[in-house]
């Protein structure tokens, strides 16, 4: 069985139920951003569950403010933002999942990165994004243009080299003795 | 270093007594830095929070965690699908069984493989059990937390019981391990589901004598309504999901929305409050117990003999008599556990409504036995971010008691 035909398990196909909804919405995207979208994945078509669509870096944040707010999207949860370490050039993809809490559909939104480029933040958008980009930094080195507070989250803050990306070796040690100490900056 | 007069601060002039300014001007006017965690007790698992305390009032706050990380998703990239099961135990441990779950159905959807009815109402039944689990540690702590200690015995007599059961069925009663990618580990054994039942039956009388010890308990009341306010816009900003978005008041169940397994099948309420607060969310926590245990009952009534192992071969774990007593068998066997099974290449997000909220497993496979990219989504996460937020502007005391209704899990938030 492959993953390219519509698989209806029992864990529900949700290309019955939303198959037509994201066809207009990817539609309607395309007309609105025509030039930013560098390309769309959708079910059936490609193997992936949700549509994915490939967003050019500068246009991102408004694409997501559009698909939060513009009445018939209604992607309002932002549901995780990560990150993938695809070995090429543009070496990252920093993905968002986001939900609708109305149309109770997902939609995914990627953008290609090359090592040492910016994304825009999307704190302006969700506050919840803070903690989310900043572990894609920690983990994948990703900065974030205009994040209010990127520092390491997982890892100590001495912590050398970003342990998710694929160059990154499975063993090894770095070990330090004393606990991070109070930032009285972030107090004030 | 400046020395300060003793009697401004109504000590005797002596040595003894002697007051330096601080060189880090913390002290200013009553103001004072703290460092709570992160093996305070009160601070449910490893988790450190660093407040600039005015009195007792917390004036501003940051929330530091990581001490537990284990390097889930990197390990997720390189052991096997099939290995990964284990590790999927030690995200929310008090809800072992959930992640289990969700992990075989995110597999499991990668693949188009089809579990038989039996084995998905026995992961119904253990999803619910675990939910029920959750809640009852997660409601008995903070009670505990504030003082109530018999409350949180009532509800831990009945997890007892309810890892009695887990431990009939796989074994173990925290680490459970419990499903494999195309079925379960072993089939429940006989008699279980009437043995389900009746603690169903037990526990609804526990839950009935917990709400009549607390639920109208006047310290209760007093210590946690309007405690940790975060309403409905800020849940939302923040992405609250479960139990904790429902006592914000919006309406979002992943089971009910988002039906899989067999939940269009039983039916179940949502339970919503409105306020937000510690006490809404107690409410929404015991509300869902309840519902819980219908669903484990009606589970129970539907559940019917069968197979619990998928057909299809490539998942398929080789039976140990064949294993034992054919040289295909026994290679199959090593390929199996050595190699590991291909999953298509292919990319899905599948999420489910863990006792927290959306746990999700955001899988990218390339092809190959290993994932390309195993990212777990913990609804802990998420809800850690809010509380310097929630907390702003408590009592230290209250922020326990904030701290322990929005039930962060350790495991779950570092990964």
């Amino acid at each position: 069985m492959d993953i390219r035909t519509a698989v209806p398990t029992i864990y529900g196909d949700e290309w019955t139920r939303f198959g037509e909804t994201w066809k207009s919405q990817v539609q309607q995207l395309r007309e609105r951003f025509h030039g930013q979208i560098e390309d769309v994945r959708m079910p059936q078509e490609q193997p992936t569950d949700v549509p994915i669509v490939y967003v050019k870096k500068s246009a991102v944040i408004e694409v997501l403010g559009y698909l939060k707010a513009e009445p018939g999207f209604d992607y309002d949860f932002l549901a995780d933002i990560t990150a993938t370490d695809e070995e090429v050039d543009p070496r990252f993809e920093v993905v968002y999942n986001l939900y609708s809490t109305v149309k109770k559909c997902r939609i995914r939104i990627k953008v290609r990165v090359a090592e040492n480029e910016d994304v825009p933040t999307a704190v302006g958008v969700w506050a919840g994004a803070n903690w989310a980009e900043r572990e894609v930094y920690d983990m994948f080195g990703v900065k974030f243009a205009g994040h209010p507070d990127l520092r390491r989250i997982l890892m100590d803050y001495r912590w050398v080299g970003h342990p998710l990306r694929k160059d990154y070796p499975l063993r090894g040690y770095q070990i330090f003795p004393t606990t991070a100490p109070i930032d009285t900056d972030l107090l004030k | 270093m400046e020395k300060l007069n003793n009697a401004e601060y109504g000590l005797p002039e002596s040595e003894h007594y002697s007051i330096e300014k601080d060189p880090d001007d913390l002290w200013q006017d009553s103001r004072v830095i703290v460092n709570i965690g992160p093996t305070h007790p009160a601070m449910h698992g490893a988790l450190r929070l660093c407040a600039r305390l005015n009195g007792e009032t917390i004036e501003k706050s940051y929330a530091e965690f990581g001490y537990t990380h284990r390097a889930k998703e990197k390990l997720g990239e390189n052991r096997t699908y099939h290995n990964f099961v284990v590790y999927t135990d030690r995200l929310n441990y008090c809800s072992a069984l959930i992640n289990n779950v969700t992990y075989a159905m995110a597999v499991e959807r990668l693949m188009g493989v089809e579990v038989p009815p039996r084995a998905v109402w026995i992961r119904m039944i253990c999803a619910e059990l675990a939910r029920v689990t959750d809640h009852l540690v997660c409601v008995g702590i903070n009670a505990l937390d504030l003082g109530a200690f018999s409350y949180m015995l009532y509800g831990f007599h009945q997890r007892e019981e309810a890892y009695t059961l887990i431990e009939k069925l796989c074994g173990a009663r925290l680490t459970t391990s419990y499903t494999r990618i195309g079925g379960l580990m072993a089939d429940a054994p006989s008699g279980w589901e009437r043995e389900v039942k009746e603690w169903v039956q037990r526990t609804r009388k526990a839950i009935d004598e917990m709400d009549k010890l607390l639920t109208n308990n006047k310290i209760w009341c007093q210590r946690t309504i309007g405690v940790g306010v975060f309403n409905k816009e800020q849940c939302m900003q923040y992405s609250f999901s479960g139990p904790n978005a429902r006592a914000a008041g919006i309406d979002l169940d992943l089971r009910r929305d988002q039906p899989c397994m067999f939940y269009n099948q039983v039916e179940f309420d949502v339970p919503v409050a409105k306020n937000g607060d510690v006490y809404d969310r107690y409410l929404v926590r015991v509300a869902e117990i309840r519902q819980s245990l219908n669903i484990i009952a009606q589970c129970c009534d539907k559940i019917q003999k069968g197979p619990i192992w998928s057909e299809d071969k490539r998942v398929r774990i080789p039976d140990k008599d064949v294993v034992f007593n054919t040289m295909e068998g026994m290679i199959h066997h090593f390929k199996f556990f050595m190699t590991g099974f291909d999953v298509p290449e292919g990319e899905a997000y599948t999420s489910f409504e863990a006792s927290n909220g959306e746990l999700a497993f955001y899988i990218v496979s390339k092809g190959a036995p290993r994932a390309h990219r195993m990212r777990i989504r913990g609804p802990s996460v998420w809800h850690f971010q809010a509380i310097p937020t929630m907390v702003e502007g408590l009592k230290i005391a209250d922020m326990v008691a904030a701290l322990g209704s929005i039930n962060i899990i350790a495991g779950e938030l570092d990964r």
